[in-house]
């Protein structure tokens, strides 16, 4: 049996700002066999995009390919001339994009669009094609599929969309099919049932899969081979068996030691760690906070956090549920609408202009965007003096120690302090905003989303420097994160975030420990585990599946989850008030149901 | 994603000059040089009378001949040089501190003022510029005072919106947000947070304004309605000397042509500029 | 979708409205009053007397607005300050230059435009639409009476083709061909003028579209170039293009009163200049909210056509 895809020692070179070129993808070897996937797995920059796009002889605007041989399907592409190449694009090989939201035409009905391979190579009447269509969203479990083609991008959700672009990828039955990065754009809980979707469809159709991802745990349910990419070389290529398990090339061991192990495999050890003798530092007390002026954004609803010194809050929610919200709403960037937020018991102003310097000094917040939470046009000298000058008031000579201190602290050279921004990485500049909080020697600093910008590697050095500062000055944390296995890693208490109301929290073991609220444990089982078998067996094990295509429901009566919930009581979980159940120490859940059918 | 998609970091804002910008610079440094030291090497005053031959053509009565009233077009066109760029020069300075200062003002401030302000900018710009100058100075009459400004007050509703947009998308940037939770105040804020970074298209701005101050005030002297003779303006001249195209002489040609290159050689560098910052000359130079 | 068309059509209402009252007040602005201002140093108190008559000074100011409102509605605009003619009669037999002017200039500047601007930006980062960039940049920064002088300098006079001044007050009645002989320099200048804008953003509004990802993924697809672009590109490229043509045909009207100065062709623009210089305030204000209604109209069809275009609007959820 010959393969589909045969790229041998690809050559990409790229137009660099100053003009030249510069190899971006050098000597890639990859090859597909029909039925088989094989995953392309590398951080941003590694060339992984690049060379799966070259797979149907394209490169991006500015790209070039410059050496090596692409066969598909027996012919070598850069023999092809430019209507040949079109001729076998949609048709022998289709492309999964990353966001179906801009990959789809605004203008044009999705029907049209998935369909449109067929109409461009006449395989078969607009008619048949749109029948063929109907069966492939019901494969792919799109609600509605009758209608559904009839439809404009804008009118289908996000997750459907990413369906519908595997439909249009499918609709043609290409022997090669080019997923890249399908689903890192979705939440955790939509992911699982598009990874299924997808898998289901490559199964079924004998197809040849290239899986472009920056994930193992997603890559380890899909691929049967794994190729691990750097700057643009390939660093190792096995089975996923063996990568996974025996990864032999020093890069590919360091991407997996940042893999983060599961929440559902960690062990906390003693029965929940918040003793009630902690010192609460700061707290919000029914919290509710929303945007524009009307009563109709509201994001968060009674919302009751405490932070205790020293210790690690991790907030935990997907997106849009209000968790950064709240972060803005305890630094005094958005005042709430009713609610109140305490430091050390006492009640604070709603807008950071109006509070104390001791409190501004001890509430330090570190935003997402390494690239825009830092002044691009400020050098880190001025950038960390800034905080020092307002909150601890030194003299030049202990200020300037104390900002090289300030740089060894976050494990940079001292020779940073005359850098912009401009001239840092991503990571680089993330420490400079973790510095610049600890520069007010802070009590606590609010984290939101801190790593999710990041590479993988790169997130977890700023987690183990997090881990390290807590450790040795003593600093709380609110973490935020949509990540579970990241919250897990390292907070002591945990506090879970739908449609902006607290259904869960509680010490870590507590939360990650039966009883669940029902969304918790979706949230718990969605989590790719880094096993090959993880995917099938959630899916086989899972009715709760069916509710999830659901959008969110922020309707203010009963419970928000309900539409979404699996164990949910209609006319009881809907209509009523959700009732706040005490478990153990300080766990509390929200759910109509009793604690035994919590706890299976 | 790949390299040709990293964003071009400051260093190569300083290098890189493409041969339209030398251009650029060469003819806007040609005519600075001019404005600054012309009249004092022009062989004749802007009002001297030098020939009764109308017209004259160029190489018979000075370099460039001579206008309607037998001036010499060579000295008048140096004169020139200085009178509409020195204009030019004062009605920007004029239109770009107001529109700057209320700009930001009005991004900062809350709901009210801002949207105050924001609907009179509005009303302003509703009207096309020379309409808005016509009607202003049938009003209070045809001074130079009164159409510097007029022209001032048009142009400063452009860089308003300009500036108000620039300092409002800074001022949702989370380093704002940083800074808003250290408790700075609003003029920290304003002056060391947002200000550095409007810099650069508010200097594209500048040199598109400039621009437009000369092509403006040098339509409405052509008009007859702003510089009044024999002060030497460049659209005076053309407005003068037009009926001498009839006879074949160039006298209407010359200032018309240097204003002509001088706002070409503003742009060439304005859009040398722009397109380091990712945008488009011909967007902001429409209003 | 209606809703958001019935606002921004109250808007343009309202709009008209601040734009007239601010009109009447420019009146308003002087010390003392127009007549005073008008009539200058020298008038006799009888003078001023007969002018503060006709121009209703006595009253007060709400009344003259809405007095003045219900004249500019009839066209019973009253005599000019300069001539005593009726101000109706005067803009009536110059308004069909005008208008001949700028509707033959956007008969030829619009689709021209659209073409260069579509063919730059199909051939994007070539010589050609490098050649048209240049080009443009450069009329965009040439005044009308450069344009205007330089084709007079070379056509008419240096290379005898056209005549440098025609008689255009007996082009009223004229047969088609002078009337294009004679405009022809005009328009040309004109279409310089407004083609420079509409070519530069029509090239942008295509591109922006092109780096879409939808397009990449309809090249992905095997869809052809001119698949590409008539069935992906081009309707979400519409609506832009579509506000271009409405921006720059706003942008005529000024374009329109210098050129009229340098062809002295009989126009609104000229006889607006006039009244100017002769501070004929009452033909001003006619003029001026004449133009100023044709200003904000187009302006309204650009966001109208912006809204009508935008398949989000048009296919609510």
């Amino acid at each position: 049996m010959s393969a589909v895809i045969d790229i041998q020692d690809l050559w990409v070179e790229a137009r660099s700002s100053g003009g030249s070129f510069q190899p971006i993808v050098e000597g890639v070897t990859v090859s597909v066999y029909p039925g088989e996937v094989v995953a392309l797995i590398g951080e941003s920059g590694s060339g992984k995009t690049t060379t799966a796009l070259s797979a149907m002889a394209y490169s991006k605007p500015g790209c070039r390919i410059v050496g090596g041989s692409i066969t598909l399907n027996g012919r070598d592409l850069l023999k092809l001339d430019q209507e040949e190449r079109r001729q076998l694009r949609g048709r022998e090989a289709a492309y999964v994009a990353q966001s179906a939201a801009a990959a789809f035409n605004p203008a044009i009905r999705v029907g049209d669009q998935v369909i449109e391979s067929t109409a461009i190579h006449q395989l078969m009447p607009r008619d048949d094609a749109l029948r063929e269509a109907v069966k492939l969203y019901q494969r792919l479990d799109l609600p509605d599929p009758e209608r559904l083609s009839s439809r404009y991008p804008h009118q289908v959700s996000g997750g459907q969309l990413q369906r519908l672009m595997a439909a249009m990828a499918m609709s043609s039955s290409p022997a090669l099919l080019i997923l890249d990065e399908p689903t890192t754009a979705l939440d955790v809980t939509t992911q699982i049932s598009v990874l299924s979707a997808f898998k289901d469809l490559i199964r079924g159709q004998n197809t040849a899969a290239i899986y472009v991802t920056h994930d193992l745990a997603v890559v380890a349910q899909i691929a049967d081979r794994i190729v691990v990419m750097q700057n643009g070389k390939v660093m190792e290529a096995g089975a996923t068996e063996q990568i996974i398990s025996r990864p032999e090339n020093a890069y590919t061991q360091t991407l997996m030691a940042a893999v983060r192990p599961p929440p559902k495999s960690i062990s906390v050890e003693g029965e929940g760690s918040d003793q009630t003798d902690d010192e609460t530092i700061v707290s919000v007390d029914s919290i509710t906070a929303g945007y524009g002026r009307t009563e109709t954004k509201i994001v968060l609803q009674d919302v009751s956090v405490a932070v205790p010194r020293g210790k690690v809050v991790g907030v935990i929610g997907e997106s849009g549920c209000g968790k950064s919200t709240l972060a803005r709403v305890i630094a005094g960037l958005l005042p709430q609408r009713s609610g109140e937020i305490y430091h050390h018991g006492q009640a604070l102003p709603h807008v950071a202009r109006r509070r104390t310097r001791s409190v501004l000094k001890n509430i330090q917040i570190v935003f997402q965007m390494p690239d825009v939470a830092i002044n691009p046009r400020h050098r880190v000298r001025e950038i960390l003096g800034r905080p020092l000058d307002l909150f601890i008031g030194l003299s030049a000579s202990a200020r300037e120690s104390r900002i090289d201190e300030l740089l060894e602290l976050v494990e940079l050279p001292t020779s940073y302090k005359t850098r912009l921004p401009g001239e840092l990485s991503g990571g680089e500049k993330q420490r400079i905003n973790l510095a610049r909080a600890l520069a007010a020697e802070p009590e606590v600093i609010l984290c939101d989303e801190v790593t999710s910008a990041l590479d993988t590697v790169v997130g977890k050095a700023i987690i183990d420097l997090l881990k390290k500062l807590q450790a040795n000055l003593g600093v709380a944390y609110l973490f935020i994160s949509h990540d579970l296995s990241t919250v897990a890693s390292f907070a002591d208490h945990v506090v879970v975030l739908y449609a902006g109301r607290v259904v869960e929290q509680g010490p870590l073991a507590s939360v990650l420990a039966p009883p669940f609220h029902p969304y918790t444990r979706l949230l718990l089982n969605s989590v790719p585990e880094l096993r090959t078998d993880w995917l099938d067996g959630v899916v086989a094990s899972k009715a709760h599946l069916d509710h999830l295509g659901q959008a969110v429901d922020s309707s203010k009566v009963g419970c928000p989850f309900f539409n979404r919930c699996a164990v949910a009581v209609n006319d009881v979980c809907n209509r009523r008030d959700v009732p706040l159940r005490q478990m153990a120490q300080g766990h509390t859940v929200a759910c109509h149901l009793e604690l035994d059918a919590l706890r299976e | 994603m790949s390299a040709a998609s990293q964003v071009p970091s400051g260093a190569d804002l300083k290098t890189r000059f493409t041969p339209s910008l030398i251009i650029g610079l060469v003819i806007v440094g040609f005519w600075l040089l001019v404005a600054l030291f012309g009249p004092a090497l022009a062989p004749h005053l802007e009002s001297d009378i030098v020939t009764d031959m109308s017209y004259a053509p160029a190489g018979e009565v000075g370099l460039l001949g001579s206008d309607y009233l037998g001036r010499d077009v060579f000295s008048r066109l140096l004169y020139g040089a200085r009178m509409t760029m020195g204009l030019a020069l004062l009605v920007t300075l004029l239109s770009f501190s107001l529109g700057v200062i209320l700009g930001f003002i009005a991004a900062i401030s809350g709901r009210w003022i801002d949207g105050l302000m924001s609907r009179i900018n509005d009303a302003l710009m509703a009207f096309p510029s020379i309409i808005l100058a016509l009607i202003v100075m049938s009003a209070l009459g045809t001074s130079l005072m009164i159409m510097i400004a007029t022209v001032a007050i048009i142009d400063s509703t452009r860089v308003f919106r300009l500036s108000r947009a620039l300092a409002m998308d800074i001022s949702v940037m989370d380093f704002v947000d940083v800074a808003r939770s250290r408790g700075e105040s609003l003029w920290w804020i304003t002056v060391r947070e947002i200000l550095p970074n409007t810099l650069a298209p508010l200097a594209a701005e500048f040199g598109i304004r400039f621009t437009f101050a000369i092509l403006f005030i040098s339509a409405l002297s052509f008009l007859g309605l702003g510089v009044q003779p024999p002060a030497a303006d460049w659209g005076v001249m053309v407005k003068e000397n037009l009926q001498g195209l009839l006879f074949g002489s160039a006298a209407a040609l010359m200032p018309a042509a240097s204003v002509a290159s001088l706002t070409v050689g503003v742009n060439l560098i304005v859009d040398w500029f722009l397109s380091r910052l990712g945008g488009d000359v011909s967007q902001e130079l429409m209003n | 979708m209606v809703r958001l068309l019935i606002r921004r059509i109250l808007l343009g209402i309202v709009v008209t409205w601040v734009v007239s009252m601010m009109i009447f007040a420019a009146t308003e602005l002087l010390p003392g009053d127009v007549c005073h201002a008008v009539l200058g140093q020298g008038a006799t108190e009888q003078s001023l007397e007969s002018c503060r008559e006709r121009l209703q000074l006595n009253q007060p100011m709400h009344t003259r607005y809405l007095q003045w409102l219900g004249r500019l509605a009839t066209g019973e605009l009253g005599t000019s300050l300069a001539n005593d003619l009726q101000i109706s009669d005067q803009i009536g037999a110059r308004a069909w230059n005008t208008v001949r002017l700028a509707a033959l200039t956007a008969l030829i500047a619009v689709p021209l435009a659209v073409l260069l601007g579509l063919i730059a930006a199909i051939r994007a980062d070539s010589s050609v639409d490098r050649g048209i960039s240049i080009g443009t940049l450069c009329f965009i920064s040439v005044p009308e009476f450069f344009t205007g002088v330089l084709l007079v300098y070379i056509l008419a006079v240096q290379l005898r083709w056209m005549p440098a001044v025609a008689n255009y007050r007996d082009l009223t009645r004229g047969d088609f061909l002078e009337v294009i002989e004679a405009l022809a320099l005009p328009i040309a200048t004109l279409t310089f003028a407004v083609l420079a804008h509409m070519t530069r953003m029509t090239r942008t509004a295509v591109l922006n579209v092109m780096s879409s990802p939808y397009i990449e993924q309809a090249i992905l697809k095997g869809a052809s170039r001119s698949r590409v672009i008539i069935r992906h590109a081009l309707p979400n490229a519409v609506a832009p293009i579509v506000n271009v043509i409405a921006l720059n045909l706003a942008y005529l009207v000024s374009g329109v009163v210098v050129v009229e100065a340098i062809f002295r062709i009989p126009g609104l623009g000229t006889l607006m200049v006039e009244s100017v210089i002769y501070r004929d305030i009452p033909t001003v204000q006619a003029i001026g909210m004449l133009f100023c209604v044709t200003y904000v109209g187009f302006n309204l069809i650009a966001d109208v056509m912006a809204i009508i275009a935008n398949p989000r609007l048009r296919h609510p959820r």
